[in-house]
């Protein structure tokens, strides 16, 4: 079966598929929360050090994996449309971040509330908190940037080096458990050595993390559909579309 | 079942302000982003097909004139 992917980096013909794809996620990403939440608070077993406490891990290894996958996400897409100035890859970018910003809000946030009662602390300036508070500022700065430049392409280009040039902070967020002293503890869950945890709680964790990923992909579309009418709203398709033209 | 009752499900074994303050928010937050993003697209094909009735307009009176 030979498919015209091209025909879909054109925005109008992306603005019909991702109409069609919005629905399917949606419903994936409801189910998902709904089992992950239900294995997270019902048949994963009390942790035997940090009693029910651990049972912030569902959505906060979960939000942290996406602050970061959305953020590399959004380089990769701004890159792409800097390098061969496609308009809709930039548009992606431009539709990531706020999702992005969002998840590492929650990271930081259920973080914090999990850091009280097992560190004694809210907060710490510690090197995996503190990259992972600059990847929120990354997300904000380039979203203020694009903000500031009436011009849509040039927005999308300045934008486009600051997602780049952020992208160093991702290993570093990564790895800097492994490369200082941290308070946080390593990875939960690595490629290389057989998950530290019950199985039920990983499923759990996975469940949600997929959930997320779903979640997020509904919501980015959503949110392009939306930025591709504000560009082409002169354009004739535009004005043909059912919304507008009834 | 790990839960006695339903209060103990609420306690999560004396965490359950910070478990349920993590829960929450998360909630909240994408509940928030997802009205926000809906929001800003009804808004727009309102305002996409209120453009688009009044150029109608235009083009009527130019041809009748």
């Amino acid at each position: 079966m030979a498919i015209n992917w091209f025909k879909y980096s054109s925005p109008a013909s992306f603005y019909v598929l991702a109409g069609k794809m919005i629905p399917l996620f949606s419903i994936a990403a409801t189910i998902l929360f709904a089992v992950g939440l239900y294995i997270g608070f019902f048949v994963a077993p009390t942790d035997f050090q940090q009693g029910e406490a651990y049972r912030i891990i569902f959505i906060h290894v979960p939000a942290a994996w996406m602050s970061m996958f959305l953020y590399v996400m959004m380089a990769v897409w701004a890159g792409i449309g800097l390098a061969f100035n496609t308009r809709l890859s930039s548009m992606m970018a431009t539709a990531i971040a706020p999702t992005g910003a969002m998840f590492t809000f929650l990271a930081l946030w259920t973080g914090a509330v999990w850091g009280k009662p097992m560190w004694g602390t809210w907060w710490v300036w510690d090197a995996r908190l503190t990259s992972e508070l600059i990847l929120l500022f990354l997300y904000i700065g380039f979203m203020s940037l694009q903000a500031a430049i009436d011009d849509p392409r040039r927005a999308d280009k300045a934008g486009a080096v600051i997602a780049l040039v952020g992208v160093v902070n991702i290993p570093i967020i990564y790895f800097s458990v492994k490369w200082w002293n941290t308070l946080h503890q390593g990875a939960s869950v690595s490629v290389t050595s057989s998950p530290k945890m019950a199985a039920t709680m990983l499923t759990g964790m996975l469940i949600m993390s997929i959930a997320c990923w779903m979640y997020a992909i509904a919501v980015i579309l959503i949110r392009t559909r939306t930025i591709i009418l504000e560009r082409e709203r002169n354009t004739a398709w535009v004005s043909e579309l059912k919304g507008v033209s009834s | 079942m790990i839960w006695a009752s339903w209060s103990d499900f609420f306690d999560m074994g004396g965490y359950g302000f910070y478990v349920w303050g993590s829960y929450i928010v998360s909630v909240i937050c994408i509940i928030g982003e997802v009205m926000l993003v809906l929001k800003r697209k009804r808004t727009l094909l309102k305002h996409l097909s209120l453009i688009h009735e009044a150029t109608k307009e235009e083009k009527i009176n130019e041809t009748t004139s």
